[in-house]
C-alpha cells in the first residue's frame, strides 16, 4: 500500500520540469536566485522551493560528466521529523507520504520550536523565516493529488524522461534491483532502502551516491541503517522505571538519612540581608 | 524581620533595568515581526543563542538546585543548609529565563500552549517540556514555603509545609529526568553531531554534569553574594563539597573516554581539527585542572582555589553544551550562524533580570544564612540549627 518514487539519477537530463510542476501545482511563490559555480539554482531545498534539481560535475579518471539529481523529503519509514515533534504535527500517512498536518489538514498545532529540522537527516524541513507566525515546509508527496484523486505527484508526471516512476515501494524497489543487476553501469545499491530505516523515495545511480549529494557517510562512518525514532524510543523507554525507580529511592534514603532529633525550623537560620548597612553591589 | 519591602536602587542597577528594558522592546518586536527579522537562524542553523544558550546553559546551570537539594534534604547531610536556599532560588530563576527564552524562540508562538493538550510522548521534546513546566512549578511551590515566612497566610504555609517531602522529592526526580532529557535531544541527531559528542548516553553525561556542576555553581554564588553584601564566604562549606564535585568529575571522565574508544572515534580527538582542539579544552582545562585543583588541601581550602576551580567546572559545562549546540554540529549544518545584535541584547537582558530578582529576593526573603548561626554551626562541626527545634 505504501506509495513510493524511483529515481533513476542515470536518466535525468536537469530540465528541472518538476521544479516548475511542484511550484505550479503547490502554489508556491518565485524566489530570486543566484548563480553559482556549479549551476545550482537554488542549491537547497528551501520553504517555497520543496525540490530542487542540483547539478553535479563528476570527474572519473579522463571522463567528465553531469549528473542531476532531484532532491525534496525523502518521506521516510520511519521519519525522524515524525518522531521529534511534540505536538504531533507530522503524520507517516499509510499511502508512505509524510505529511504536515497544520497546513496540509489544517490542524494548527504546530509552536514552530523547529526540532524537526534538527531531526531530519537529510535538512529537509524548512522554515517560513519571512512569517511573523511562520509554518515548517516541505514536499509533501502531493498527498492531495494521491489521496483524493489517484494521481501521480506533480513532478512525476512532469518529468520528461522517464527519470522518475511512482508505484508501490515493494515493486519499485525490484524494478530498482532490476535495472541494477542487467546494468553493470548502476552502481550496486538503492539509496533509500535501508538508509536511516528505509525511504518511500529510492535512488539508483551509475555514479557513487556521495559525489552527488547523497549522504552514503558520516564522519568516516556509513550513515545509521537504524530508524533515528529507534534510537531515540531505545532512551525514552526508560523514562517511567527511572522516574519510580528513583523517586523509590530518593524516598527510602529520605526516611533512612532523617533522624528525629533534628527535625527543626529552618525559618530561624536565615535572614533578609540587610540593604541598609551592608556594602551593595557597584 | 524587616516591615517593608525594600530594594535600593544603584547605578549598577540602573543599567541591569535599562538592559532588561531594551530586551522587552526587542522581544516585543520579535513577537510582531517574526523570527527572520530579529535573529540570524536560518535552516541550516534553527537553533541559536536563545536555545543553546539560555535555555541549554540555563537550565544546566540551575543544576545546583537539585544538586542541593538531594543532598541537604534527602542524604540529610544538614551542615549544607546554609547554602540551600540560595541554590533552591538561583535555580528557580534560571528555570524562568529557561521558559521565558523557550516563549521567544517557538516560532508560532500563539500555539505555546497547545503541547498540553496533544501529547507527542515519542518525542524527548516532549519529556522536556513536561518535566520543565512541572519542575519550575514544583519549585514555585517550594518557594512558596520561603514566601509565606515573610507574607503571613498561616494556612497557606501549613499545607505546604506538609506536602515539602514530596515536593522535594519530585524535585530531584523531574530534573534528572529532564536534565538527561536535554541530552537525549541530541539522540536524533546522529551522523551530524560531531562523534566526540555524539553518544547513546549523551543522556547521562548531561544529567551527570549538571550535577557536579551544582556545588560549583553554589561556590560561585555564595561567594558574589558575600562580596556584595560585605558578609563572610562559607569556604568550609563549599570546600567540604568540593568532594563531591571531583568524584564526579573522575567519574565523568572515564566515562567519556571509554565511550569514544568505544565508539573507536579515540583518535578523533588527536587529529588536529577545530572540532578536535574544542574537545581537547573541554577535556584538559574544564575537566582535568579541575580535578587537580580540588585534589590538592593546599588549593581547595583557599577561598581563591576552590572559586577558581568552581568557575572552571561551571565554564566547562557551558563549553560543553555549547559544543554540543554549535562547534558539534558545524560541520554537518554548513552555513554559518552568528548571533545577531537583537539576539544578543534579549539574552543580557534576561540575565539582568536574573541578576535583579536574585538581588531584590536575598534582600526581602530569608535566603542567605544569619551570620551568627554559620559560625556557631561550622565551629561545633555539628548541625548548624541544633536546639532550635520549634516545631512539636
Ligand atoms: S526526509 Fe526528513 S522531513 Fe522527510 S520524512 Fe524523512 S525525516 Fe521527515
Ligand atoms: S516546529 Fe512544529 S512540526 Fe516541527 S517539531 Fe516543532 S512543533 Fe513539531
Ligand atoms: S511530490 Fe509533489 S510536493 Fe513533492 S516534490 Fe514532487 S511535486 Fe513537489
Amino acid at each position: 500500500m505504501s506509495k513510493g518514487v524511483l529515481v533513476d539519477v542515470s536518466r535525468c537530463i536537469g530540465c528541472r520540469s518538476c521544479m516548475v510542476a511542484c511550484k505550479t501545482w503547490n502554489d508556491l511563490p518565485a524566489t530570486k536566485t543566484e548563480f553559482t559555480n556549479n549551476w545550482d539554482a537554488p542549491g537547497k531545498t528551501d520553504a517555497y522551493n520543496w525540490t530542487v534539481v542540483n547539478y553535479h560535475l563528476i570527474e572519473q579518471g579522463d571522463q567528465v560528466k553531469w549528473r542531476f539529481v532531484k532532491r525534496q523529503c525523502m518521506h521516510c519509514d520511519e521519519p525522524a521529523c515524525e518522531s521529534a515533534c511534540f505536538t504531533h504535527s507530522f503524520v507517516k500517512t499509510k499511502e508512505g507520504a509524510v505529511i504536515y498536518k497544520p497546513t496540509e489538514l489544517n490542524q494548527d498545532y504546530c509552536v514552530g520550536c523547529r526540532y524537526c529540522m534538527i531531526a531530519c537527516p537529510f535538512g529537509v524541513p524548512s522554515f517560513q523565516w519571512d512569517k511573523a507566525l511562520p509554518f515548517v515546509q516541505k514536499c509533501r508527496f502531493c498527498y492531495d493529488r494521491m489521496k483524493e484523486e489517484g494521481l501521480k505527484p506533480a513532478c512525476v508526471t512532469a518529468c520528461p524522461t522517464g527519470t522518475l516512476t511512482y508505484g508501490e515501494r515493494d515493486e519499485l524497489l525490484k524494478e530498482a534491483w532490476k535495472r541494477i543487476n542487467s546494468n553493470p553501469n548502476y552502481i550496486k545499491r538503492v539509496y533509500g532502502e535501508k538508509e536511516y530505516g528505509g525511504t518511500s523515495w529510492l535512488y539508483i545511480s551509475d555514479v557513487p551516491f556521495d559525489e552527488i549529494g547523497l549522504k552514503t557517510t558520516a564522519y568516516g562512518k556509513d550513515v545509521s541503517e537504524k530508524s533515528i525514532p529507534s534510537l531515540t524510543w531505545s532512551v525514552l523507554k526508560w523514562t517511567p522505571y527511572i522516574f519510580v525507580g528513583w523517586g523509590a529511592i530518593l524516598t527510602a534514603l529520605n526516611f533512612y538519612t532523617k533522624r528525629r532529633d533534628e527535625v527543626h525550623h529552618h525559618e530561624e537560620m536565615y535572614e533578609a540581608v540587610n540593604t541598609i548597612e551592608g556594602k551593595q553591589d557597584e | 524581620m524587616q516591615k517593608t519591602w525594600s530594594f535600593k536602587l544603584t547605578p549598577f542597577r540602573y543599567v541591569l533595568i535599562g538592559l532588561a528594558g531594551i530586551a522587552v522592546v526587542t522581544a516585543l518586536a520579535r513577537f510582531v515581526l517574526g523570527l527572520g527579522a530579529v535573529t540570524n537562524l536560518s535552516d541550516e542553523w534553527p537553533w541559536g543563542l536563545w536555545i543553546g544558550f539560555d535555555l541549554l546553559c540555563g537550565i544546566a546551570l540551575a543544576g545546583g538546585g537539585f544538586s542541593t537539594a538531594l543532598i541537604v534534604h534527602v542524604l540529610h547531610k544538614e551542615k549544607y543548609l546554609p547554602i540551600a536556599r540560595a541554590a533552591l532560588l538561583t535555580s528557580l530563576i534560571g528555570y524562568i529565563i529557561a521558559l521565558v527564552s523557550l516563549l521567544l524562540d517557538i516560532g508560532r508562538w500563539t500555539n505555546c500552549w497547545r503541547p498540553f493538550f496533544y501529547w507527542g510522548f515519542h518525542s524527548v521534546l516532549f519529556e522536556v517540556f513536561w518535566c520543565i513546566s512541572l519542575y519550575t512549578t514544583v519549585q514555585v511551590l517550594e518557594f512558596g514555603d520561603i514566601f509565606f515566612e515573610r507574607v503571613k497566610i498561616g494556612p497557606l504555609k501549613n499545607i505546604l509545609s506538609k506536602a515539602m517531602v514530596p515536593l522535594t522529592i519530585l524535585g530531584i526526580v523531574l530534573p534528572t529526568l529532564h536534565q538527561s532529557s536535554l541530552g537525549s535531544l541530541y539522540i536524533v541527531t546522529v551522523d551530524r553531531l560531531n562523534p566526540l559528542w555524539w553518544s547513546m548516553i549523551i543522556p547521562f553525561f548531561f544529567v551527570w554534569s549538571a550535577f557536579f556542576l551544582g556545588p560549583a555553581m553554589v561556590t560561585i554564588e555564595g561567594t558574589l553574594a558575600a562580596r556584595a553584601y560585605n558578609r563572610k564566604p562559607e569556604t568550609p562549606i563549599f570546600s567540604s563539597l568540593t568532594k563531591v564535585t571531583m568524584c564526579m568529575l573522575i567519574v565523568y571522565f572515564i566515562v567519556r573516554m571509554i565511550d569514544l574508544n568505544y565508539h573507536g572515534v579515540y583518535s578523533m580527538a588527536f587529529n588536529g581539527s577545530f572540532e578536535s582542539n574544542m574537545f581537547l579544552v573541554e577535556m584538559i582545562l574544564f575537566v582535568l585542572v579541575p580535578i587537580f585543583m580540588y585534589a590538592i588541601p593546599a588549593i581547595r581550602n583557599t577561598q581563591w582555589g576552590v572559586l577558581t576551580a568552581s568557575i572552571l567546572v561551571v565554564a566547562g559545562v557551558v563549553f560543553n553544551r555549547m559544543n554540543v549546540v554549535f562547534t558539534g554540529m558545524a560541520q554537518s549544518a554548513g552555513g554559518h550562524y552568528f548571533p545577531s545584535i537583537w539576539e544578543w541584547l534579549i539574552t543580557l537582558g534576561m540575565w539582568s533580570v536574573l541578576a535583579l530578582a536574585y538581588l531584590f529576593v536575598v534582600e526581602n526573603f530569608p535566603i542567605l544564612v544569619k551570620e551568627d548561626h554559620e559560625q556557631e554551626g561550622l565551629s561545633s562541626g555539628k548541625s548548624v540549627s541544633t536546639g532550635r527545634s520549634v516545631e512539636a
